[in-house]
């Protein structure tokens, strides 16, 4: 089997699972500073996927592409530090503020850039939105099949994929044809550990960016070692229409957000005397809720 | 008036459950509007579907049949919706936020160049002013969610590109018929005119769908337990007071993440959503994930050892104790004093 190029897309994304009391502000709004951000879960399996595929034929290639504030380089090291053999960050202040459909034209926007692509793989959906909808759009857009909710690679063939989707009410197999894009489920396997060896290689890998507090050492160990520049594209880099980024291309606002109150209820409070519990049977059975 | 369109799932000649949910709720932001209600389902054997679908109010109804369209696969019932919703124009989609819908809105909602909003819990009408432009946008569609993880709850408008689309999460909208006799106009749809072959490229090998046997949302009582209930033979104290009452247990997650119950019947926003007549909560304190999926239980019975537990607020009665105390109790009276 020919080796394949593969794309992961991943995000950085608030960690949601673990929000503090101090992550609310008093008017209800989410104070994103206050939360920590981690790789998005799901992006992990599909990290762990693409990985997969190149233990199974050597020679596969896997970029890892992620779009987001500088921050996000994160992102990209972490995925040099399991494996991957490129990373490309997406970032540029103009592409703030976008929902999923500014989103996927931008991803979409620098995987044409790349061009040459079997499969792009993504984790199912985001915990900051649990939209699992720019996986679709971007397979939209480049005009290719799109298998959402993917567990396992089942077969890797010369002209077909074949997988199992877990289904909320079962499973399903299919195949498909390169190019496709691909969503990953939680319920495949957990990303490998990070490799020391790779942590030590790319540990002062940097965007052009964050290089820019100026470092003498890195600026000169950069040089020497041109891998450690983790690409950087903007909007021009892209060829983006500016109008299809962002805020502006994104047609989905928050008009309000409000943070959960229980309505409190008149209730009746109960010891466990055999009284009281006998008493309230008896209501509910009069009442026709129970009996 | 510009419609409201509602994508159904339908499966060996029967509409899937969310959809009859989201004709309902489709019908009721019709009738706010005041436009008529569309649909639309693919599948194959569908002669007769109507009468499925016509009872919740459907004016108009498009019906793709082709054997190719069933079991569901992305691209030939992407490209048939988006024929259609070109056509029609509508000015509300609605799909459900299932296998199903979450694959298939965000493609079409891509090809029209329009908003989706995933797994909404609320479906509004209202006005939305727009500072920039200094104009008013009446009659806009309030798609209302739980955000960051349950933790607030967001209203997503979109003013300017339409249609304004929507996933809606299973079991939270109220399943209503209009009509028994309502006459709905129906549509067939040349599908071979809008499929091509490349639309099928994706082959199906092989399917395991399990009809699954627990059926939460349909139970009149629930009695669910939490990591309060401290093991999975407790539990079997929550099963006998199920069975009794002719309920089902269920449970939080952090009772299924323990291992006393099976994950199918976790209850919360990452579990299923019910609306009981009567829900017991017992060794539950109440968390915001866990309420989002049953504060809409008609009647509410918190049973905890902590009196501060945040569930009592929601609770009709609330009983103060152990719960390996209280729940014999209530089995016992429940036997002595039912008929
Ligand atoms: C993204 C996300 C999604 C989530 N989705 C869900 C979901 O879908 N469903 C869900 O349930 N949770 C969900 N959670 C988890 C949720 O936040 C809570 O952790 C969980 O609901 C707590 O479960 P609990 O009430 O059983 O446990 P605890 O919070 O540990 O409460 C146990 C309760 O039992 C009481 N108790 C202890 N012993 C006894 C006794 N002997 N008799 C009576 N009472 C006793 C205690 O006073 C306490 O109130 C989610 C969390 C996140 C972050």
């Amino acid at each position: 089997m020919r080796p394949l190029k593969i794309i992961v897309l991943a995000k950085q994304v608030p960690d949601t699972r673990h929000v503090g009391p101090d992550a609310m502000k008093p008017d209800g709004t989410v104070n994103r500073g206050k939360l920590s951000t981690v790789f998005n879960p799901d992006d992990l399996h599909a990290l762990e996927l693409a990985l997969n595929i190149k233990d199974r034929i050597p020679g596969t290639q896997v970029t890892i592409l992620t779009m987001g504030p500088q921050k996000a380089a994160d992102i990209i090291r972490e995925g040099y530090y399991r494996g991957v053999d490129d990373g490309i960050m997406i970032s540029d202040r103009r592409f703030g503020g976008a929902d999923t459909l500014a989103t996927s034209y931008t991803i979409v926007q620098a995987i044409k850039k790349i061009a040459d692509y079997d499969l792009i793989v993504g984790g199912r959906q985001a915990i900051d939105g649990d939209t699992a909808q720019v996986g679709p759009q971007c397979a939209d857009k480049l005009n290719i099949p799109q298998v959402t909710y993917v567990e396992e690679i089942l077969e890797i063939k010369e002209d077909e994929i074949i997988a199992r989707r877990r289904l909320e009410t079962g499973v399903e197999t299919v195949s498909a044809p390169y190019p496709v894009l691909m969503t990953v489920h939680g319920s495949s396997p957990d990303c490998r550990s990070r490799k020391a060896k790779k942590v030590m290689k790319y540990k002062y890998a940097r965007t052009k960016t964050e290089m820019r507090k100026g470092d003498p050492v890195l600026e000169a160990l950069h040089l020497k070692r041109p891998h450690l520049v983790i690409p950087e594209w903007s909007v021009e880099d892209i060829n983006a229409d500016v109008t299809k980024i962002g805020l502006a291309g994104s047609p989905t606002k928050v008009k309000s957000v409000s943070s959960i109150v229980l309505t409190a209820t008149e209730s009746k409070v109960l010891t466990d005397s055999d009284s009281d519990i006998e008493g309230m049977i008896k209501e509910l059975i009069k009442h026709h809720t129970i009996g | 008036m510009k419609s409201v369109f509602v994508y159904c799932e339908v499966e060996n000649q029967k509409v899937a459950e969310i959809s009859q949910e989201l004709l309902s709720a489709g019908k009721r932001l019709a009738e706010k509007l005041g436009a008529p209600l569309e649909a639309m389902v693919n599948g194959k054997d569908l002669k007769g579907i109507e009468s499925q679908i016509a009872p919740y109010g459907v004016d108009k109804l498009f019906v793709g049949d082709d054997t190719r369209l069933e079991p569901y696969r992305t691209l030939p019932h992407a490209a048939l919706v988006t024929k259609v919703l070109k056509q029609e124009d509508p000015q509300i989609v609605l799909f459900g936020a299932t296998s199903v819908g979450r694959d298939l809105a965000p493609r079409i909602a891509s090809k029209l160049n329009c908003g989706l909003t995933a797994d909404t819990t609320i479906l509004d009408i209202g006005d939305h002013f727009v500072k920039k432009e200094k104009k008013e946008y009446t009659d806009l569609l309030y798609a209302i969610r739980p955000a960051f993880g349950g933790s607030i709850m967001a209203n997503i408008i979109n003013w300017d590109m339409h249609p304004q689309m929507a996933t809606v999460r299973e079991g939270v909208m109220k399943k209503e018929i209009f009509d028994a006799n309502y006459k709905t106009k129906v549509i067939s749809v040349k599908v071979n005119e809008v499929v091509s072959d490349t639309d099928f490229v994706v082959k199906i090998i092989e399917r395991h769908i399990e009809e699954s046997e627990v059926n939460l949302k349909d139970a009149p009582i629930i009695v669910a337990g939490g990591y309060g209930v401290g093991s999975k033979e407790n539990f079997d104290l929550l099963k006998n007071l199920a069975n009794i009452l002719g309920g089902e247990v269920g449970g939080s997650r952090a009772a299924v993440d323990a291992g006393f119950i099976d994950h199918n019947r976790q209850i919360g926003q990452t579990g299923t959503t019910v609306r009981p007549k009567l829900y017991i909560a017992a060794g539950i304190s109440g968390a915001i994930q866990h309420t989002a999926g049953m504060q809409d239980a008609s009647l509410i019975i918190s049973i905890n050892n902590d009196p501060e537990a945040p569930i009592n607020a929601l609770a009709d009665y609330v009983i103060t104790g152990d719960l390996g105390i209280v729940i014999p109790k209530m089995i016992q009276y429940y036997k002595e004093n039912a008929k």
